[in-house]
């Protein structure tokens, strides 16, 4: 039974109209949602002062512990910490449950069409996908071409995007198959939230993530080649200057594991060693959180001075296992995304659990009339870009823009896709005392090792500024904590 | 441990040492240019910047607060505080997963701290607060190194930086003092203390934290022979430079034991010369001698020492490492 907003309730609700996106706390009608009003109750009761000190002493924590992702293109104050909101953002079980289901659907059956891909092509050869698609795919990795990977997993870490409609449904916004960051956010947020709301956090009862270290050693460790029963893994970073650095110290040191970067590592006779005060040392798995691109300049780029001369090599002779693989990017390339649901149909059977956003792939002449009509209406990417960069918001664009866009896609149609404006989901976030909301994505991190483990919850990102549709955190989005309930 | 790695914590300590090595000489070079009569401040000034290795970019303007100013905050000057303390976080960052969170937090405040506005103001108020609070950040950072670093090989590469810095940054301190205090000392006689001397002396200990240590060993009754002999050849006093190529050949030892690779006959043949010359040595041979040549070759040993180092632990061959 729905209960009305109490009177005390009133008061921590700023400006916060609903309109049609979601809410993810209030029903059309205004109510607090039932899972809800325990985190109300709460807000309500406490001093106004008092979140603003939690918030303070979480701040200069996140600082002194330098948890911090760097602004490129400055050269003071290059280090900001990951905005954050200090409410969390709460998922019932069985919206959960569905999730998970889905995701694990999802991940099977894109590692399953890496792995066609990479051998038979059998989904080309039945015309599922259109064999110019894959071929023109810039992350598309012809060396990777017959190569065995240890049990056939090509992606051990996914972070893939959904948002919530209208309607309430979860949809999946985006797969992110090559180095998905962010998890390290999810886990020092959780800290925080817990050291914020002891008793709300007890009393809720909400699902564990803070193994996701060890889960992620676990995952890392049943792929390393054979023969290796106590493979040396370590952790490859571009360096301290990658926005994401501070993640790979947390998770190496979190995994009790070594840090490497390209210059430590040399390979003769196709083995990898990383050079160590003891000699040099063999190097069984490699974490990797460099791109392809820069990962082999005899491979790949020459002109890439972060990865290691040879690896591909190694990679190739089975002497060591890269996860992730080369040439994953294939599969999210935004294009080739369109096609996943019937993947899933097609490897494994199945109707998809979590659906895709509707997209429109302008390599097809009838969709990109439609689009070019429509692109004030529409989103458009460029399909082999992430991180926000190379998009338009339709809605939110001036005639220029749109000109350009349109230009940009008549010159190159593959390079695009377009979908619809999505109204996601808004949860609640603390402006000052008082509550507005904001709109969220969720990121959840999948893991597929000997089997495939998701860690209830993730990151929710939120778009900071009013009225924004834009989450990634290099264009003004922050975090707040995902509480998966029991 | 990685050779990257390794290098990162050796450096990330040698730069904490030197900012401060820097702050203590600031310090006391400051409150010695408010006595009234003795040396002249542009003197002391270039002093205290040869002690510093002679940088180049610190030319006394006149004005001592302003001159202190730069040493302290010039971000871009190699020699300044902040650029030490810049320095050795840049290193720590690189090796995040290697040292406590508690080291890192420390030396990030630190950080923070002399990168702040407050360190301005209190600049405005007391200098002398400035670098108390620099002194403070370090002794805490050292505190929790001590408490909650594992003793594995980065303690070791760690304890390494501290001490070969702290022993150059003090043979230099000394070779600068050596014409006035001792280089005369052996011909006047011995005995008559030139009285004037006395303040510099006691500035000299300060410099090196070691006055109190000084007392303890041989009273108030300060004599150049015995700062000499204090500094160099105590094995007791961590700031003295006996007792930091100890800590090196320990450190040395250590790294060994823990399964590094073995050290070369150069390597180990070094050490233990400069020990064993430091370790045998008495004063007044010393003094008797060429000082000047004395002080001058346990830097250059130091030097030697460091590279010999880097090439066995860091830069190594390939081909050397697989045959071994």
């Amino acid at each position: 039974m729905a209960i009305n907003t109490p009177a005390e309730l009133k008061s921590i609700f700023g400006e916060y109209p609903l309109d049609d996106a979601f809410d993810e706390m209030r029903s059309e009608n205004g109510d607090v949602r039932d899972h809800y009003r325990a985190l109300a109750q709460t807000l309500a009761r406490l001093p106004e002062s008092e979140l603003q000190r939690h918030k303070q002493a979480a701040d200069l924590s996140f600082l002194t512990q330098g948890i911090t992702f760097t602004v490129y293109g400055r050269n003071e104050g290059t280090e900001r910490i990951f905005p954050y909101d200090m409410l969390p953002r709460l998922i019932t079980a069985t919206e959960w449950e569905r999730i998970e289901r889905g995701l694990t659907q999802r991940i099977t059956a894109l590692n399953l069409f890496l792995r066609d891909i990479y051998s038979d092509a059998k989904i080309l050869n039945d015309k599922i996908i259109p064999r110019e698609l894959i071929y023109s795919c810039k992350h598309y990795r012809r060396q990777m071409r017959g190569l065995q990977v240890p049990r056939n997993v090509y992606i051990g870490v996914v972070g893939s995007d959904l948002l919530r409609l209208n309607n309430g449904e979860f949809v999946v916004l985006e797969d992110n198959l090559r180095v998905p960051s962010g998890v390290s956010y999810m886990l020092t947020n959780r800290k925080v939230m817990k050291r914020t709301f002891p008793q709300l956090f007890n009393s809720y009862g909400v699902r564990p993530i803070d193994h996701y270290p060890q889960l992620l050693l676990q995952t890392l460790r049943s792929l390393a080649p054979e023969g290796r029963p106590e493979p040396n893994i370590v952790l490859l970073t571009p360096g301290y200057f990658n926005s994401a650095y501070f993640e790979h110290t947390y998770l190496a040191r979190q995994m009790g594991i070594d840090l490497v970067e390209g210059r430590d590592l040399v390979t003769h006779d196709n083995v990898v060693y990383m050079r160590t005060t003891h000699g040099l040392k063999r190097v069984d798995v490699i974490y990797r959180r460099v791109d392809d691109d820069f990962s082999d300049p005899l491979v790949f780029r020459s002109d890439s001075a972060l990865g290691c001369a040879g690896l591909f090599n190694a990679y190739r002779a089975g002497n060591v296992t890269v996860t992730n693989a080369f040439g994953t990017g294939l599969a999210d390339d935004k294009a080739v995304y369109a096609y996943v649901p019937r993947m899933i149909r097609y490897y494994l059977n199945e109707d998809p659990v979590l659906p895709n956003v509707e997209t429109f792939l302008l390599g097809e002449e009838k969709e990109r009339k439609h689009v070019l009509a429509n692109l004030g209406k529409l989103v458009v990417k460029a399909v082999g870009e992430s991180g926000g960069y190379g998009m338009l918001i339709g809605p939110h664009s001036t005639a220029e823009q749109r000109d350009e866009f349109a230009l940009r896609i008549e010159a190159n149609p593959r390079n695009y896709i377009a979908q619809p404006t999505l109204d996601f989901s808004r949860a609640p976030c603390l402006f000052g005392n008082q509550l507005e909301p904001r709109h969220v994505d969720l990121r959840p991190y999948v893991l597929y090792g000997d089997k495939i483990n998701i860690v209830p919850g993730g990151l929710t990102r939120v778009a900071l500024e009013k009225g924004s549709l834009v989450v990634n955190s290099s264009q003004g989005g922050g975090s707040k904590d995902t509480w998966v309930l029991e | 441990m990685l050779s990257r790695v390794a290098d990162s914590l050796y450096w990330m300590s040698r730069y904490v040492e030197r900012a401060e090595n820097t702050a203590r000489m600031l310090d006391v070079t400051m409150s010695m240019m408010i006595d009234t009569g003795g040396i002249a401040p542009d003197t002391r000034w270039l002093r205290l910047v040869h002690a510093l290795g002679r940088p180049t970019e610190l030319e006394w303007n006149g004005n001592a607060d302003a001159m202190a100013h730069r040493l302290i905050f010039e971000a871009f000057n190699r020699s300044s505080i902040t650029n030490c303390i810049d320095s050795a976080r840049e290193n720590a960052r690189q090796v995040r997963e290697e040292i406590s969170s508690e080291q890192w937090q420390r030396l990030n405040r630190l950080y923070h701290q002399i990168h702040s506005l407050e360190a301005q103001q209190l600049f405005e108020v007391n200098i002398s607060d400035v670098l108390t609070m620099v002194l403070d950040g370090i002794y805490l950072f050292d505190g929790v190194s001590d408490g909650t670093m594992i003793r594995r090989q980065g303690c070791q590469f760690m304890r390494l930086g501290r001490y070969l810095e702290r022993a150059y940054a003090t043979a230099t301190i000394l070779e600068v003092h050596q014409k006035e205090l001792f280089d005369s000392y052996m011909d006047e006689a011995a005995n008559e203390l030139s009285i004037s001397n006395q303040p510099e002396l006691v500035g000299l200990l300060r410099s090196c934290t070691s006055f109190e240590a000084y007392c303890h060993v041989y009273t108030a009754e300060i004599t150049p022979g015995r700062v000499l002999e204090f500094l160099l050849l105590n094995s007791e006093f961590p700031h003295s430079i006996h007792y930091c190529i100890d800590g090196i050949r320990s450190a040395i030892e250590a790294v060994q034991l823990t399964g590094g690779r073995q050290a070369p006959e150069q390597l180990t043949a070094g050490i233990g010369r400069l020990h064993a010359m430091l370790g045998y040595s008495t004063i007044e041979e010393i003094l008797r001698g060429d000082t000047l040549n004395f002080l001058n070759s346990i830097r250059k040993q130091c030097l030697q020492i460091h590279e010999l180092i880097y090439r066995n632990y860091v830069h190594y061959s390939i081909q050397s490492a697989l045959a071994g």
